[in-house]
């Protein structure tokens, strides 16, 4: 439906990864975490002032930092 | 293919050395490799709940009939791409191994067995221990460990390495594991001129008949393996996944770090007192006090027996000085005396050990329960001030018990840049356990405020110098970028091993220096060295500095050990002013022995050398600040 960037994302909104917008060095290290095309998220939390966001993949919780939270575009279905 | 990537990334420092293996554990961050490896080998290791904790690998033996096999703990790492020290350091490890032991979290298969199908394709013989399986039970994961092994084509075996269970089976998988003829070309590694890496297009050869997989493919095949093997049961939320709700919120998140930070603390300050002086209470008063304490003990039996030898010896004497020391109004005092017998013994043992405990006591419960990473989620904001991301709390708290240990695990961070910003900080101004506990001992007694002024001159020089750090190294922005492990009840048993590791450590690492380093001091004074270089230095000491111009000493003697030249500060007579001017100076001065020695091996030359150039500068412009700003 509507294309946003993770940082967009509400606290427990579940979405699907869509793209990864980024090099091949953040990319390899997203996806080594589990995050990849497809892939379902759901936020959990952030933390204020531009600060990480954590997620919910696969019941694992990830921090992920705002600037590379930023390439991660999801879709909410 | 490893090779190729080798290339790309040259900045990356090479891996430390090839080294062969009978048993390689090989999986994700924090999945309990070194728990595992403790278990087959009877080694202690450091674990913790939080991803890296090794950095570099421990090797250790194990029996099986009648032979001794190698074991090797590999640091834990998400995949076989190189883009960090710990998987270069994996994938050389791989190379060397017999068999391997893919450590696999049974409560997360979806995200382990993309790095098990690069494993496969490795060409190596492999078991898989599905560890934490009895985690996974509690939180109504079942798992068909035939029908996965079916699939993988290779033994799984659940295990529970906290408690031992399913070890043995594991091991005798992993024996019976057929060893293919390992065709390692003789004939190509001779060759003359060839490139050491030559043997990986080999392996690369012979995994081509292995069935190469896209990544696409590997996620797919990922993803039916875990659907036709993983059954899912509904449970409720658990206490501890409140908790860690609570703990990730924006709100109460903050909070909880703040509380945690403070309460740490407290903590450390309320346990050292206690085994000095027996005293339960938090700063100045004291609720219970008992008869008892290291300072009690010392004072008690130690002292009368000390003052039977000073008048054996008798006063003046070359081996009274050098055993005893000076005489304070003709008694011994600890802190003052400087003898090898008095204040050798009751630097380390009286004042030092008891803080070394309690810090890490405290510090072994955060990381096993699994609170550090969450600290360094709200710790992000912070530490991109200075050029880093959260993450690096770790090696700084670290460094809080002993710079060494903390300058390593900087290993953990993904960029040079990084581990160059955290070191150079960790070195100017984050001071060790022993440096702090002399500090709060020597500077306490003219109240709370000075200390608590020396560690916020200390924090605010860390957050200047970080500034700086931030603006003159460029490259691109840090980001945070970790799994954040579920709580665990730490095992007491694990607990109370690591704490002993670490304090037997400085035991027998620190305990020897400080001795030796009373020695060389005593030596010197006899030899009227230090009034030769105090006159040297004069200048920048008195006028700058605003310390008395022997103040120097201390300052050089911190060189060996910090401990112990805080408590030379103890006979200079110092007014409280210049007890935290020296107090700042000598932790950011140039580090100790060890440290220096570390921060090379890390940093390399030139890296360190620029480390000890900003140290300086550093250290001269604060001492400076610090002694025309604050008012006498």
């Amino acid at each position: 439906m509507s294309d946003k960037l993770l940082t967009e994302l509400f606290s427990n909104e579940e979405a699907e990864v869509i793209e990864i917008t980024g090099g091949r060095i953040v990319k390899t290290r997203l996806k080594s975490l589990g995050i990849i095309e497809g892939q379902k998220i759901r936020k959990i939390s952030k933390v204020g002032l531009r600060g990480p966001v954590i997620v919910l993949i696969n019941r694992a919780q990830l921090a992920i930092g705002f600037g590379m939270a930023r390439r991660v575009v999801v879709r909410i279905k | 293919m490893k090779w190729v990537k080798r290339k790309h990334h040259p900045k990356l420092p090479p891996a430390e050395l090839d080294i062969k293996s009978d048993i390689l554990l090989v999986g994700h961050p924090n999945v309990g490799k070194s728990v595992l490896f403790s278990r087959i080998t009877g080694i202690h290791t450091i674990a913790s709940n939080y991803p890296g904790t090794t950095i570099g690998y421990t090797s250790g033996q194990m029996c099986f009939g009648e032979l001794t096999y190698d074991v090797v703990d590999a640091p834990g790492t998400y995949s076989l791409e190189p883009l960090n020290v710990a998987a270069r350091v994996t994938v050389d490890l791989i190379d060397e191994a017999v068999r391997i032991i893919n450590v696999v979290d049974a409560t997360h298969l979806e995200r382990h067995l993309p790095m098990t199908i690069e494993l496969l394709a490795q060409d190596k013989p492999i078991v898989i221990a599905l560890n934490m399986s009895d985690e996974a039970r509690h939180k109504g994961i079942e798992i068909d460990v035939k029908k996965l092994s079916q699939s993988l084509g290779v033994p799984v075996v659940p295990t529970v390495a906290r408690t031992g269970f399913g070890i043995k089976d594991l091991i005798q998988k992993a024996f019976s594991l057929e060893i293919r003829e390992q065709k390692i070309d003789k004939n190509e590694t001779t060759h003359p001129g060839h490139h050491p890496h030559i043997p990986h297009h080999n392996k690369s050869q012979t995994a081509k008949n292995h069935e190469h997989l896209s990544e696409k493919d590997v996620w797919a095949k990922v993803g039916k393996i875990v659907d036709e093997v993983q059954t899912l049961h509904h449970h409720h939320h658990t206490f501890g996944e409140r908790l860690e709700d609570l703990s990730v919120h924006p709100v109460f998140g903050g909070l909880t770090a703040l509380l945690v930070l403070a309460l740490s603390f407290l903590f450390i300050r309320a346990i050292g007192e206690f085994f000095i002086s027996g005293k339960i209470g938090i700063f100045e008063q004291a609720w219970i006090k008992l008869p008892f304490g290291i300072e009690t003990l010392f004072n008690v039996a130690w002292e009368p027996l000390m003052m039977k030898l000073s008048t054996l010896l008798g006063p003046g004497n070359f081996l009274h000085s050098l055993l005893i020391g000076t005489l304070v109004e003709g008694k011994i005092d600890f802190m003052q005396s400087f003898g090898l017998l008095t204040s050798g013994f009751f630097i380390p043992l009286g004042v030092v050990l008891p803080y070394i405990f309690s810090f890490y006591l405290v510090l072994s419960l955060l990381e096993d329960t699994g609170y550090l990473p969450r600290l360094a989620v709200f710790m992000d904001n912070i530490m991109h001030k200075v050029g880093l991301h959260g993450y690096a709390i770790i090696p700084t708290l670290l460094g809080l018990g002993c710079n060494v240990p903390g300058i390593i695990a900087t290993r953990i961070l993904e960029t040079r840049r990084q581990r160059f910003i955290t070191a150079t900080l960790i070195s100017i101004s984050v001071p060790c356990a022993a440096l702090q506990a002399m500090i709060i001992g020597l500077v306490g007694s003219r109240g709370v405020w000075p200390v608590a002024l020396i560690y916020g001159i200390l924090f605010i020089s860390w957050i200047i110098i970080g500034i700086i750090l931030r603006f003159t190294t460029r490259e691109c922005k840090p980001e945070l970028l970790i799994e954040i492990p579920p709580y665990r009840m730490p095992s007491f048993q694990a607990l109370f091993s690591k704490l002993w590791m670490r304090i037997y450590g400085f035991l027998r690492e620190a305990l020897p220096i400080v001795i030796a380093a009373i020695f060389v001091v005593d030596i010197l004074y006899l030899l009227k060295f230090f009034k030769y270089i105090a006159g040297f230095t004069a200048p920048i000491v008195t006028q700058l500095w605003g310390l008395p111009k022997e103040a120097i000493v201390p300052l050089l003697v911190g060189i060996m050990r910090k401990d112990v030249a805080v408590g030379m500060f103890a006979p200079l007579v110092l007014t409280t002013k210049q007890l935290i001017t020296g107090s700042v100076i000598l932790t950011m001065f140039f580090p100790c022995i060890a440290t220096f020695v570390i921060m090379f091996r890390e940093l390399k030359l030139k890296d360190g050398l620029k480390a000890i150039g900003i140290m300086l500068f550093s250290v001269l412009i604060i001492g400076t600040a610090v002694n025309f700003l604050l008012p006498g």
